[in-house]
């Protein structure tokens, strides 16, 4: 079964232990955070804060723009994947994606992507929140889902 | 270069010039980084006898080895200069995202020195250093500053400035970075008014080299699972704050009330964290590279004391509250956003307020002093309005912005002022934990509990336990605190990360981050140095022996009510003990032994 990562904004507390984790697994020793496949932005005032990294999205609009094939998808379901030797850094895909979540990076002429560590994501491991998950797909939501239900449980249960 | 940078950027403020230099790598390796390091350029370069406010001080915010690594709760920098409010070397220790930017900018410390014509704030992008005007934010509260500059820099810049109360040169002010994280203490915001200088604004884009990646991963990753494993922080810090002590404290008789003419609070669950938790907590909040997240992002609803931001940690909740005689948990936080907002370090305002009443109920000041309020322990308004003032310097306010122990003896009464070396005391009652008494008495920086921690033993039972009432063992333990937080902090690390590490596992971090042959035992020589150095200043500046001592009521007069009934500060049956296996003669002066031994002579 293919898995997933889900992110849980209202568990992330903005610490960006998921950025230094993916960072140093990328880069080959040293740590440039800018590195990172995944950004928190906090917003101090109201004390929130999102984790953001590529979605993988069923229909990339990242692949469909992509002149070489570079960016292309990693077997049927599979995640969206970033061949370096095929790329001729047009940038395309930086402009594409909806969510900002492809990025070129000059200093290392890198196309920066999420890329799941291969199955086993750096992110979800350091984050010492569980705001980061890595779930079959199927069942993505189920999570939240049980959160939410848990809620409107109680709810009912004081009312009755 | 592994783990520090090698550079470090000096700003002239009076001639506008900004440099570029190498760090001294003899004295990084020496004093580490940050607190140590800071301390150590300060005292080369700065006579200890200069007017803390005038051009000549020069003020230093200095990451760690570690900041900005992913071993973990090490993302520090502090804010190291010669303090307005005590003299001594203010080294304020402050998380966020701030620091670890400083280093991706590339820099191991930035020397502020002189003083600008006129307000001006610093734009930092890596190698591109520019002062700019800042005359549109002068006046302006911490958020709308810090949104102000992200607005005309970067939006993902991260910014340390000050607020009204540095600005009017209040010797409690604090340097905020990211809106609510604070280098709170020793008044280190009016050093940064003193400049004109409203702000730092940074955004890094470099790298930190690691010396062996490989151990250092499994260092950070042992240091970790540690922390988590720890019931302190892993689990009571996220779950309650710092603010989880209110009722710790108060169980054991340690909790000062009412400016500590008591160490015991009948109401103290209404101000603790597990309350907190359940009424204005919305969620917890984590510094950057931080597995504890002991942050509290909080709101208040109640209209009275309407806000939102951060706070209370347990000193503000203590000190706006049983320290004033209140137990109104609304009324502490809102006083906390203020000082959030105004740049105010919530120890020293709080226990100045809490001081200011004390005066006025023993009749010393009347209400022609207090602009017409009358001024009693327990009023939740005068907490709030008191703490604008102070900030504002309006009325009586002008008076409580220079702390209590000058309030106090301008009224010819400094007993009245809970403070040592002029900086107020914290949230431990040294009648109820000797140990802790000690360590206030001789701490480098004045009244102060983050430098020498012995609550952890005393108290918490972290590593192990010791008795709090007794004073047996009490000298050896407060110079190992002192040390090891000596170390951990010119390090880059948290204090909290001592829930769960010691002085191995940091070192540990720091051997495999630099390079360097930082054993337990070199990491912990490095601390005491870097202790003996700041004394040095200390005694340079005119502290004596005499000075290395507690208020007199915390040695005289004893707790009133609760489990410490009866007792006092037994400071004579420790300091002696502490001289002595500290390597000092009887007057507190290291000997010439001592300095060969620490390399500081």
């Amino acid at each position: 079964m293919a898995k997933l990562l889900m992110i849980h904004p209202e568990k992330c507390t903005g610490c960006r232990n998921c950025e230094l984790a993916c960072a140093f697994s990328h880069d080959g020793g040293g740590l440039r955070l800018r590195t990172a496949r995944v950004h928190v932005f906090s917003w101090e005032r109201e004390g929130f804060s999102v984790p953001m990294m590529c979605q993988q999205c069923a229909d990339a609009a990242c692949i469909s723009v992509c002149p070489t094939g570079a960016m292309h998808r990693a077997g049927p379901g599979g995640r969206v994947e970033w061949e370096a030797n095929k790329c001729i850094r047009c940038r395309m895909c930086t402009l594409a994606c909806p969510f900002g979540n492809a990025v070129y990076d000059a200093a290392g002429n890198a196309i920066l992507k999420c890329d799941e560590c291969s199955g086993d994501p750096e992110c979800v491991k350091a984050c010492p929140n569980q705001a980061l998950e890595w779930v079959d797909d199927t069942v993505a939501t189920y999570s939240r889902k049980k959160a939410f239900s848990q809620k409107f449980k109680e709810a009912l249960q004081e009312v009755r | 270069m592994f783990g520090w940078t090698g550079t470090i950027l000096r700003v002239n403020l009076t001639s506008g010039a900004a440099t570029r230099e190498a760090t001294d790598m003899q004295r990084a390796r020496q004093y580490i980084g940050a607190r140590g390091l800071g301390a150590k350029y300060l005292f080369d370069e700065v006579d200890p006898r200069i007017d803390a406010l005038s051009p000549d001080n020069k003020l230093i915010f200095a990451p760690g080895p570690l900041t900005g690594s992913f071993a973990p709760s090490t993302g520090r920098y502090n804010v190291v200069t010669k303090s307005p409010l005590t003299g001594a070397i203010a080294a304020s220790n402050s998380g966020g995202s701030f620091g670890p930017e400083v280093k991706f900018a590339g820099y191991d410390m930035i020397i502020i020195e002189g003083r600008a014509a006129h307000p001006v704030y610093l734009w930092i992008q890596d190698d591109k250093v520019e002062i700019r005007d800042a005359g549109a934010l002068w006046g302006k509260l911490v958020p709308d500053t810090t949104d102000a500059i992200r607005a005309a820099t970067h939006d993902d810049a991260k910014v340390a400035c000050i607020g009204p109360a540095g600005e009017k040169l209040s010797l409690l002010a604090c340097i905020m970075n990211e809106m609510h994280r604070a280098a709170g203490r020793s008044g280190v915001g009016a050093v940064m008014g003193s400049k004109n200088l409203k702000a730092v604004a940074v955004q890094g884009s470099g790298s930190l080299q690691i010396a062996d990646p490989a151990a250092f991963r499994a260092a950070a990753d042992n240091a970790r699972a540690k922390i988590l494993a720890h019931p302190v922080g892993g689990t009571g810090l996220k779950a309650y704050g710092t603010d989880v002590l209110v009722n710790i404290l108060n169980s054991i008789g340690g909790l000062p009330t009412r400016n500590f003419s008591d160490g015991y609070f009948p109401n103290a669950n209404k101000l603790g964290g597990e309350t907190l938790s359940e009424t204005l907590l919305v969620r917890p909040k984590g510094c950057f590279s931080c597995v504890i997240n002991c942050g509290r992002v909080t709101q208040v609803r109640n209209p009275a004391f309407q806000g939102e931001g951060e706070g209370p940690e347990y000193e503000t909740a203590w000190g706006y509250g049983a320290d004033c005689g209140i137990d109104d948990l609304e009324a502490v936080t809102k006083a906390n956003f203020l000082c959030n907002e105004y740049g105010l370090d919530c120890i020293s305002t709080a226990t100045t307020i809490a001081c200011a009443m004390d005066l006025f109920q023993a009749g010393i000041i009347t209400t022609k002093d207090t602009d017409g309020v009358p001024l009693t322990f327990g009023d939740t308004q005068a907490i709030v309005e008191l703490t604008r003032k102070t900030a504002l310097r309006e009325g009586f306010g002008d008076k409580l912005a220079q702390g209590s122990y000058r309030l106090a003896e301008s009224y010819g009464h400094p007993e009245y002022s809970m403070s040592v070396k002029k900086q107020e005391m914290p949230a431990y009652d040294p009648r109820a934990v000797q140990g802790i008494g000690l360590h206030y008495a001789t701490s480098n920086r004045g009244g102060c509990h983050v430098r020498g921690y012995t609550i952890a033993v005393e108290v918490l039972g972290n590593p192990f336990k010791m008795d709090p009432a007794v004073t047996e063992g009490k000298a050896d333990l407060c110079i190992t605190f002192q040390n090891l937080t000596a170390a951990l902090d010119s390090s880059g690390a948290c204090l909290f990360s001592t829930f769960g590490l010691g002085a191995d596992e940091i070192a540990e971090c720091l051997r495999t981050m630099t390079g360097e042959p930082y054993t337990t035992e070199a990491f912990m020589r490095a601390g005491e140095r870097i202790w003996n150095l700041e004394r040095l200043w200390n005694l340079k500046i005119g502290y004596t022996a005499k000075d290395d001592t507690l208020p007199e009521r915390l040695l005289k007069s004893p707790i009133k009510t609760g489990p410490s009934k009866g007792r006092v500060n037994r400071l004579g049956e420790m300091l002696p003990e502490y001289y002595a296996h500290r390597g000092w003669d009887p007057k507190g002066v290291p000997t010439a032994e001592k300095l060969t031994y620490l390399s500081l002579n």
